[in-house]
């Protein structure tokens, strides 16, 4: 920005929008760090700039959901009804097993922090980039060195152990290829703790002048809680997936009880990294929720320092649950109880949250942009998940609905219903930074309803089924369970389409959508006010000084800043 | 308490089982409540607030702090799941206590089937028969991976561990058939390591424990041979048509050559069969795994000898 216009943005009232230095044939600001940094493949790949790694990490990760998400059709085709329908036992098993094991390491893990995180993180702070970038492109190829792993396994001989890889089946009772999928599962793990280590620096020393702890978007708060767990517990999956390749290849005797190990053993271990590791899908989603919430409610954010914190207690108290998934495979009942008790204590802070989401919509002035639609349907989705998760926690019910469908439903509310919603909307959020264009709000609000209503109707009936006794990873099952069964999986053909549509949505948008100023959304975070869209290659010429918290609406009035078209049309006032 | 399914429910078939679906319906109740209150009030605000013309720089906004509301919705929570926790801890202290007069049952896992073992020396596959109104316990081992003995209706679920024992009781309130499923995922055929429960009144159970004893009497042995087929669990494995399962099909078997999985070859004759039946790893057919567990002590002569004659008729048929 030259020192003209910079003059010139602090006549605005308090609320600069960035101006770009000058704009190219389509309106789009130069330099952006899309067309300038590079334009040939090998600058991208070996590019350092955190928004181009966001980028990169995108375009494999989203790869990577569409794959699992053929897997789950798969998966729900074939459970249509009892008996064989398009596959055998095997198939069938391989399928669950890649679906889980491809969403969870591959998409949903790097999917905010990697994606969003990246590309947010450090503008969010004023920041010209994180404060490792060389390892930050080191952990997307150590991503991808895991993912060629896991692809590996899945052309040759594709496991069948579940992504939970229990043993003794993992060690030594399946014939297929899990070593090179669990191998792929620890280098990915490297991946993400890089990320995190990455995060926790940056939030420490990149900070722009005035970002005082209170004054960081809770975004940052979210991602920074979120790379505490994945530095501190990713390590024990590592070590955990080690000793089972260390068993299963050279036979060293740790879970097997055929060469002298317990099998419950690495289900502590591979716990201890894995509900933790829960919190690292959830976690940034609610930083998200909290960014979208208050922007299309215009309004300041209700308990920041509540939520902010109710993050930290969640990163704390997520590495004392674990035990909790094992409630019926023969702990002592001392330890049954305890896990149980702080099952409970973690519930907390994550109703806190949701009660301090809620009260920010009161007296808002709130606008039903496609992102505020996601982040509302994760408040009615992520109720259901976080209720249902107390059925889960009481340990006699738990006795019943455990390894059912309940469980399924349970944390495809929390994962989907919760994360997916809110990296979507995210998404949607940050299209526009990130390229500078919108996307066709038409089709957007057409594939949000038809992902919200096909969710719906896909996993509630599997809490019904769950009740009723249905187990899970189960191939065929009893003529009782087809209504609902085929009811589930009408819903998931109904929420792929929906994911169809907001694919090439978005692509289009990106492509082709019309082009938006710096702050079409009317936020108040530096990203937005400072920062023209796509940024320039390094955020910001000049290191924004800050004086005004993330979301101060009710000090400043932000300027929608969208040439052509205003952004968020607001409502027209209804006829009296 | 009644054995009829409810919506959410299957039916409610143990003496524990009442206490659990209580809880149940109670996380359910509290569910439904907060689920009302902030979808209610989401709904109520998003409309009452909504973005009208003008309404852009609007600063006079709601409330960001409030101690005591955000002190209330800390400590009623709290005070709802210490309840729920106490309720469930002692829900599952009556699943773990065993009564002491109960009478104890074997109950062994295997892929893919499970097999008990009656303190009167009788021995069932697939099928577990218990008297009503009278405390069980089983004794749970697996001679391979983790499995999970699951019996819906009387809410209870154990894991099945290869190298300790794990216990469970019920006392059963009603005679009927309930379903026992395997839950914890155990390889291909997971999903049909299923069996029944059979809850008998006292006299039925006494008189099929003296039936059992007499079991294949007056049957001619290839039919009791095919009896046993289905209910010792061949099915999972063995077809009948010809259809290659996890182990060969029995279609055309008996009296021919078989080759090795060292290439050799052996003609299937009855020493072959009662061999493969104990010892199902010695002679292993070409192109199987090693998965079929051992009948050694599952099995007396007298049903071996059924089964051969069984698998001899089929043969013939595939003729």
């Amino acid at each position: 920005m030259s020192e003209q216009t910079r003059s010139a943005a602090a006549e605005l009232p308090r609320s600069a929008v960035a101006v770009p230095e000058r704009t190219d044939e389509n309106g789009l600001p130069r330099p952006n760090f899309l067309r300038d940094g590079g334009g040939t493949l090998w600058s991208w790949l070996t590019t350092l700039d955190h928004k181009r790694i966001g980028i990169l990490y995108m375009i494999m990760v989203m790869l990577f959901f569409f794959v699992g998400g053929l897997f789950a059709l798969l998966v729900r085709l074939e459970l249509f009804a009892p008996g064989e329908q398009f596959f055998g036992p095997d198939t069938y098993n391989r399928l669950f097993t890649l679906h889980g094991a491809v969403m969870i390491f591959l998409f949903i893990i790097p999917s905010i922090p990697a994606i969003l995180g990246n590309f947010v993180l450090p503008l969010q702070i004023g920041a010209k980039d994180v404060a490792f970038p060389r390892l930050n492109l080191a952990s997307w190829y150590i991503y991808m060195i895991g993912a060629i792993f896991a692809l590996y396994s899945l052309v040759t001989n594709a496991a069948d152990t579940g992504w939970t890889f229990y043993t003794p089946y993992s060690s030594s009772g399946s014939d297929t290829a899990v070593i090179s999928i669990t191998l792929g599962a620890f280098i990915l793990g490297f991946s993400s703790i890089f990320t995190g280590l990455n995060f926790i620096v940056t939030v420490h020393k990149m900070r722009a002048p005035g970002m005082t702890w209170f004054k960081l978007p809770l975004m940052v708060w979210a991602l920074y809680a979120t790379a505490i767990i994945q530095v501190l517990a990713t390590p024990v999956l590592g070590i955990t997936l080690l000793l089972l390749v260390l068993e299963r290849a050279f036979g060293v005797g740790i879970f097997d009880p055929a060469m002298g190990g317990d099998p419950v053993l690495f289900q502590h271990f591979f716990w201890f990294y894995s509900h933790p590791a829960v919190y690292i899908m959830i976690l940034p989603g609610m930083g998200i929720i909290s960014e979208l919430i208050t922007t299309f409610s215009h309004r300041n954010i209700f308990g920041y320092k509540f939520i902010a914190f109710s993050s930290l207690a969640i990163a704390l108290v997520s590495f004392l649950v674990w035990g909790h998934h094992m409630f019926t495979s023969g702990q002592s009942e001392f330890a049954v109880m305890l896990f149980s008790f702080l099952t409970f204590m973690v519930a907390i802070p994550s109703a806190i949250k949701v009660f301090n989401w809620t009260t920010t919509l009161y007296k808002g002035s709130i606008s039903f942009s496609v992102p505020m639609l996601y982040a509302l349907s994760f408040l009615f989705m992520f109720t259901i998940g976080g209720l249902t998760g107390l059925f889960l926690g009481a340990l006699s019910v738990d006795v019943h609905v455990h390894d059912t469908y309940f469980v399924v439903a349970h944390f495809h509310y929390v994962m989907v219903g919760g994360t997916v919603m809110a990296f979507i909307g995210g998404l949607h959020y940050w299209w526009p930074k990130m390229f500078g264009r919108m996307y066709n709000r038409t089709s957007a609000v057409a594939a949000w309803a038809l992902v919200f209503v096909g969710f719906n109707m896909t996993f509630f009936a599997q809490f019904i089924l769950g009740t009723q006794g249905m187990p899970r990873r189960y191939w065929t099952y009893p003529e009782q369970f087809q209504s609902l069964h085929g009811f589930s999986s009408s819903g998931s053909l109904v929420m792929g389409l929906g994911f169809l549509i907001m694919g090439v949505t978005l692509l289009a948008g990106a492509l082709r959508g019309r082009v938006v100023g710096s702050n079409p959304w009317g936020s108040l975070t530096l990203e937005w006010t400072h920062a023209t869209s796509p940024p320039e290659p390094h955020n910001y010429p000049n290191t924004p000084v800050v004086e005004n918290g993330p979301y101060d609406f009710d000090k400043l009035v932000p300027r929608v800043d969208a040439p052509g078209e205003p952004g968020p049309e607001p409502e027209p006032a209804p006829a009296k | 308490m009644d054995t009829t399914a409810t919506f959410w429910m299957p039916p409610s078939a143990s003496t524990t089982a009442g206490d659990v679906d209580s809880l149940f319906y109670f996380l359910l109740w509290v569910s439904v409540f907060f689920f009302a209150l902030i979808v209610g009030l989401s709904i109520l605000f998003i409309t009452k607030w909504r973005r009208r013309k003008g309404d852009t720089g609007r600063l006079d906004t709601g409330p960001t702090k409030n101690t005591l509301l955000e002190v209330a919705w800390i400590v009623i929570p709290t005070i709802i799941v210490v309840i729920i926790f106490v309720w469930g801890f002692r829900g599952y202290m009556n699943l773990s206590v065993i009564p002491a007069n109960a009478m104890e049952v074997k109950v062994t896992g295997q892929q893919w089937f499970w097999s008990f073992q009656y303190p009167e020396g009788a021995s069932t596959v697939n099928e577990l028969v218990v008297p009503v109104d009278t405390p069980v316990k089983l004794t749970l081992s697996s001679q391979d991976v983790i499995h999970a003995f699951y019996v819906p209706s009387f809410r209870i679920k154990r894991d099945v561990l290869p190298n300790r024992y794990q216990f469970a009781w019920f006392e059963a309130t009603h005679t009927g058939e309930y379903d026992l499923f395997c839950a914890e995922y155990c390889g291909s055929k997971h999903s049909q390591m299923t069996g029944t429960v059979r809850v008998l009144s006292g006299a039925d159970y006494k008189a099929w424990l003296e039936g059992a004893a007499l079991a294949g009497e007056g049957m001619a042995p290839a039919e009791y041979g095919g009896r046993l087929y289905e209910s010792k669990a061949c099915v999972t494995c063995h077809s009948l048509d010809g259809t290659p399962g996890n182990g060969p099909s029995f279609l055309g078997v008996f009296g021919h050559e078989v080759t090795l999985e060292d290439g050799s070859t052996v003609i299937a004759d009855e020493n072959y069969i009662r061999e493969s039946i104990l010892n199902p790893k010695a002679k292993l057919v070409a192109g199987y795994q090693a998965v079929m567990p051992t009948y050694q002590g599952l099995l007396s002569d007298g049903e071996i000898d059924a089964l051969v004659a069984f698998i001899k008729s089929v043969g013939g048929e595939g003729e």
